[in-house]
């Protein structure tokens, strides 16, 4: 189903507007329940025992005195998990220890108890026998021959013999001789970057409550991005059927990749077959910055090689990423999408993934490509200025386009970076004046999007208003999005339509809300879950009509008599229609299941002014304009809020956030006092342009937005506070002790 | 016949080839092509990947056509946050 098909919608009537939200008074009076709002009778809380150590041998624990604690109604350690299936073996390993305990806050044991207070307690009375072992935090350290090894037997096939035994897997991407081209070059830069992991930030906790029945059917209430994964992994875990767990998933406080994966749902689900007793778990703001998992970390070579006009000869880079402690850092992501904003036809990247005693990393908005971003971005700002050249008209000289051959291989289609470029270039921002210590940074960004499975029921109601049933948590907007795009197909006005999140009993399997695939993928499913409805009700109107029902055709909310010879009968409305439903044949629903594919991907280009103090070496962003491609701005309120979303957590990564480990090895900022993003007071209003460049993939031309808008801040803001500070910023966090020691460094020369 | 395009490490895989040649009208078809042809490969296959088809990026749907002169990249798994 291509936008081809839906030409004739020449204008949009709902979509492309800014109606109320659907959840807005919900959020806004505390009505909304998220994931710590749930109750249930005989309630227990469930707590966890985490590990002190970095790395450590579990040699012995004894729960015995925990279990002997009055009010005590469950302990659980790994025991109790028996085998699980390979495929959810470290999962399962992540959210309870085995033979060792991997990185600081491990999970090792866990309490269900009649109160938080004797939870607590307990925790306290279960005793676990270490053999500490040496650790590593650092990724460029954790490579080195002779360096402390998590795992045994892990690496892949793809990775050379000698190495760590922590280096999982090695990815090679590009085209072309690098070599050759750097040779053609009037200038080659070559630099280390390096970047902090920084945590998804979200403002709710983990938080779950489970039930397990006797008869082995149970419920959990969960605040996650996918709670069909859910569903899925802790059934393979607990040894369940998919269809004997039902997972509803709550309001959610954030995610931004963080909620895709378990941390204490089988936890809890074990806790409650044990007791018999619903259990409720709730992180701390220290558990979940210790056991969640955050970004990678990285170290990242870049070798680019540019003509003194800005043509780009060659491009390399090799990313370095730790993962934390099991395979699967997302350099892969960082590798491909490192040089994707550029057409070069000597490009190349070799990405590693290697662990360390770190937790293991999630996805964080367009996992791996911030960083490799940030890398390549300054690189190229540096070359450009370095011969003088608008750092914006050599990305528009070397920007990729229709026809491009992306780094990473396929040939593209319609894209919007050109577009992004140029309405940065000609915005007022880009020549605005700049004053004293003041320095502006511009930086491209990528991120591929994706579908995935899907499935939406759409019923109408005897009284003509619609429900639309979808099975993705709404993160950024997509009840509102989906009730848009159901009324833009019906004809009908938005305040008739209604989306609900599904549980997993409801509909069949939904993927995860990741990838920026929701507006997308789940929008393709109910327009064509619409457009069943609408036939079923051109079916009934051809009854009552007596004529043929191709002979019927739906437009602005009424099935009318279409052709000449259809004969002449009023049109009937959705509610007329709806409301003889059950005389014409019973209720009136369309749905719709499908693997979406075909997303479109998606480009970004953001340009930033700050104001560094050489004297502190502090950075006050002072102004902040982000373009990108929207393929079709379905609610452009809330793309504007994913634009500025991203671009403020981009600059929480640039400027302050960084998990900072001592040399034991146990995180030293494990709160939001100590690890501190940005707030509101910080920064100035984010400004937003929406281009929007029809994916052709969509009935209404849509792209995910949600995950580009992370990936330029990084590169921007270093290059604005490079340029402010008067030396090259290769390390992030910038935060004002390395600002500040940069600039005394550049001043002694 | 189609032509699929092999990334750097997977091509060290086929026996160094960076493009490589299969029977397949399909996406099942091309991926047990390859498997089949290739033995190297499968463990990467095995731990999945997308596919680039004209520019479309498909995971899953094995029977998505493949004509012959498409244009068809094997990636990376795609994962998003």
């Amino acid at each position: 189903m291509a936008l081809d098909d839906t030409k004739k919608i020449k204008d949009f009537k709902v979509v492309g507007t800014r109606p109320n939200r659907p959840d807005g008074i919900d959020k806004v009076t505390g009505r909304a329940r998220f994931g710590a709002d749930m109750v249930a009778p005989g309630m227990l809380t469930g707590r966890i025992l985490r590990s002190p150590h970095a790395h450590a041998r579990i040699l012995r624990i004894d729960t015995s005195k925990a279990e002997a604690l009055p009010g005590v109604k469950a302990v659980v350690t790994r025991a109790d998990f028996g085998d699980v299936p390979d495929h959810v073996a470290d999962v399962m390993d992540n959210c309870m220890a085995g033979a060792k305990a991997l990185y600081d806050g491990h999970a090792v044991a866990a309490i269900a108890a009649n109160s938080a207070a004797v939870a607590r307690k307990a925790i306290r009375l279960i005793e676990v026998e270490y053999e500490v072992l040496p650790h590593v935090t650092d990724v460029d350290e954790a490579m080195k021959p002779g360096a402390p090894v998590l795992h045994e037997g892990r690496q892949q096939e793809t990775v050379p013999e000698g190495l760590s035994g922590n280096v999982i897997a090695r990815s090679e991407f590009g085209h072309g001789d690098i070599e050759a081209g750097l040779k053609q070059a009037d200038r080659v830069v070559e630099r280390t970057y390096r970047t902090g992991a920084t945590h998804q930030g979200y403002i709710e906790p983990h938080a779950c409550l489970a039930t397990m029945s006797a008869d082995g059917q149970g419920d959990l209430w969960v605040c996650t991005q996918g709670h069909y994964m859910v569903r899925n992994v802790c059934a393979a875990i607990l040894g369940m059927e998919q269809g004997q767990l039902r997972v509803t998933a709550s309001e959610i406080g954030g995610g931004f990749g963080g909620k895709t994966v378990v941390f204490l749902e089988p936890v809890a689900l074990m806790l409650a077959k044990k007791s018999g007793r619903p259990v409720k778990m709730v992180m701390s703001r220290s558990e979940v910055l210790r056991a969640t998992g955050p970004t990678a970390s990285s170290s990242i070579d870049v070798r680019i090689g540019m003509k003194t006009d800005g043509r780009i000869t060659a491009a390399f880079a090799e990313l370095r990423y730790q993962g934390g402690a099991y395979p699967g850092s997302p350099v892969d992501m960082g590798s491909m999408s490192a040089f994707a904003p550029y057409d070069l036809e000597n490009v190349k990247t070799v990405g590693w993934d290697v662990v360390s005693n770190r937790p293991k990393a999630a996805a964080y908005r367009a996992p791996g490509a911030p960083m490799a971003a940030f890398a390549v971005e300054s690189a190229i700002d540096e070359l450009a200025k370095g011969f003088g050249l608008d750092p914006l008209a050599v990305r528009l000289m070397n920007g990729a386009k229709e026809g491009t051959k992306a780094s990473y291989g396929p040939t593209y289609p319609a894209i919007g970076l050109m577009a992004t470029l140029e309405a940065a270039h000609t915005h007022p921002h880009w020549t605005a004046p700049l004053g004293e210590n003041q320095g502006r940074g511009v930086a491209c960004g990528f991120w591929f999007n994706f579908g995935g499975d899907t499935c939406v029921s759409l019923n109408v109601t005897p009284d003509g208003t619609v429900t639309v049933s979808e099975g993705n948590p709404d993160i950024g907007g997509s009840r509102a999005s989906m009730t848009m795009m159901a009324a833009e197909e019906l004809g009908i006005p938005y305040d008739q339509v209604r989306t609900v999140i599904a549980d997993t009993g409801s509909l069949g399997q939904n993927e995860v809300t990741d990838g920026s695939r929701v507006t997308f993928a789940v929008g393709l499913a109910t327009i064509e879950a619409a457009r069943a409805a609408k036939r079923e009700m051109c079916k009934r109107a051809a009854m009552i009509w007596g004529i043929d029902a191709d002979a019927v055709e739906w437009e602005d909310g009424a099935a009318r008599p279409a052709g000449p010879n259809a004969g002449k009968f009023p049109p009937m409305t959705l509610k007329e229609i709806a409301a003889i439903a059950s005389n014409t044949g019973g209720p009136i629903a369309g749905h719709h299941e499908v693997n979406a594919e075909g997303a479109g991907v998606s480009f970004g280009t953001h340009m930033v002014d700050v104001e560094v103090d050489p004297d502190t070496g502090a950075t006050k962003i002072l102004r902040y304009t982000v373009f990108q491609d929207a393929g079709r701005a379905v609610h452009p309120a809330y793309v504007e809020g994913q634009f500025q979303g991203g671009a403020v957590q981009g600059i929480g990564w640039a400027l302050n956030e960084e998990y900072i480990y001592g040399e034991d090895g146990i995180l030293q900022n494990a709160g939001f006092l100590d690890y501190r993003i940005p707030v509101a007071s910080d920064l100035p209003m984010i400004d937003t342009v929406i281009l929007e460049i029809p994916n052709p993939g969509h009935p209404y031309g849509v792209r995910g937005v949600g995950e580009t808008p992370i990936v330029p801040p990084l590169a921007a803001v270093a290059n604005a506070v490079s340029a402010a500070a008067g030396v090259r910023m290769t390390r992030l966090p910038m935060s004002p002790p390395r600002v500040l020691a940069a600039i005394q460094e550049a001043a002694r020369g | 016949m189609v032509k699929v395009v092999l990334w750097g490490s997977l091509a060290e895989s086929a026996e160094g080839a960076r493009e490589v040649v299969v029977e397949a009208a399909t996406l099942r078809a091309l991926l047990d092509g390859l498997g089949e042809k290739f033995p190297g490969l499968r463990a990467e296959l095995e731990r999945g990947v997308s596919v680039s088809i004209d520019g479309r990026v498909y995971n899953d749907s094995w029977f998505t056509p493949i004509e012959p002169d498409s244009e068809v990249v094997l990636l990376k798994r795609l994962k998003g946050g």
